[in-house]
């Protein structure tokens, strides 16, 4: 094991950070959902690396619940951009006001 | 040596790549850059000793997830966004928040990395599909039961909300 924790632990972050860019940024409802799941990701690649490191394999197991979880809520998250673009024929953050009144 | 190498080439492809991820006009691209980011990171599980995680991040990340979402983007048909390129409050706000969260994340870890690095004691073994089953199976059995549980109600729940037509 030579490469060291932190290296890992930057990255993470630096992903994270993007992840974090593209939903604050983005206006489109697919890309939005990308942005979380590589925040994910960037989650994932921390416990994994913690994991490793303290030779514990809890942190492999958790990260196989986040994937199974980030599976559910891609599902879900695609499902509701269809019902919303049948009802709206837009995926544009900036046109779904659903709630602005 | 070659793993640090590997390390960095799989690290720079990764923050390039979804970096292209956002500025990319088409969701398509967007998709496509965002897959080379799992495989990325699937690299990076293998430099960890962590094998199986990688196979089941390339089948499921890569793989699964990933297809639905290139199949809900050819559904919908969506065209180019026309590139929006005045920087609006939002995305000044944005863009601050983005900095100000890397900057949190980037001091902890880096402040911490002392007492971090003294546990390190990673094996090949602890990676296995053989010592994961054994604990899947054994000290986590109820939350595996469970995570199938959700995976089905998230699958009616899925099929009821893309049928559904709001008045």
């Amino acid at each position: 094991m030579e490469i060291p924790l932190t290296w890992y632990l930057t990255l993470s972050a630096v992903l994270f950070s993007i992840g974090v860019m593209g939903v604050l940024f983005r206006s489109n409802l697919i890309v939005i959902l990308m942005s979380i799941e590589l925040m994910l990701n960037a989650v994932n690649i921390t416990l994994v690396a913690f994991a490793q490191f303290m030779g514990d394999i809890s942190g492999q197991i958790l990260v196989l619940f986040v994937i199974s979880v980030a599976a559910a809520e891609a599902a879900i998250g695609l499902a509701i951009v269809i019902a919303i673009f049948r009802n709206k024929l837009t995926v544009d953050v900036n046109d779904i006001k659903l709630f602005r009144h | 040596m070659s793993a640090e190498i590997f390390f960095i080439a799989a690290s720079l492809v990764s923050v390039v790549a979804s970096l292209a991820m956002l500025i990319a006009r088409s969701p398509v691209q967007s998709a496509l850059w965002l897959i080379l980011v799992m495989l990325c990171v699937a690299g990076l599980y293998v430099t960890l000793h962590a094998d199986f995680i990688a196979v089941v991040q390339v089948l499921v990340y890569a793989g699964a997830i990933m297809v639905l979402f290139l199949f809900v983007i050819m559904l919908l048909n969506l065209n180019t966004v026309p590139r929006s390129d005045r920087m609006d409050a939002k995305k000044w706000l944005g863009f601050v928040l983005f900095m100000v969260i890397m900057a949190q994340l980037v001091y902890a870890t880096a402040t911490t990395s002392g007492s971090l690095s003294a546990v390190a004691v990673g094996s090949p073994e602890t990676g296995s599909a053989l010592s994961i089953a054994q604990e899947l199976f054994t000290r986590y059995a109820l939350p595996f039961e469970m995570i199938g549980i959700l995976l089905l109600v998230a699958t009616v729940g899925a099929v009821i909300l893309a049928k559904r037509t709001f008045e």
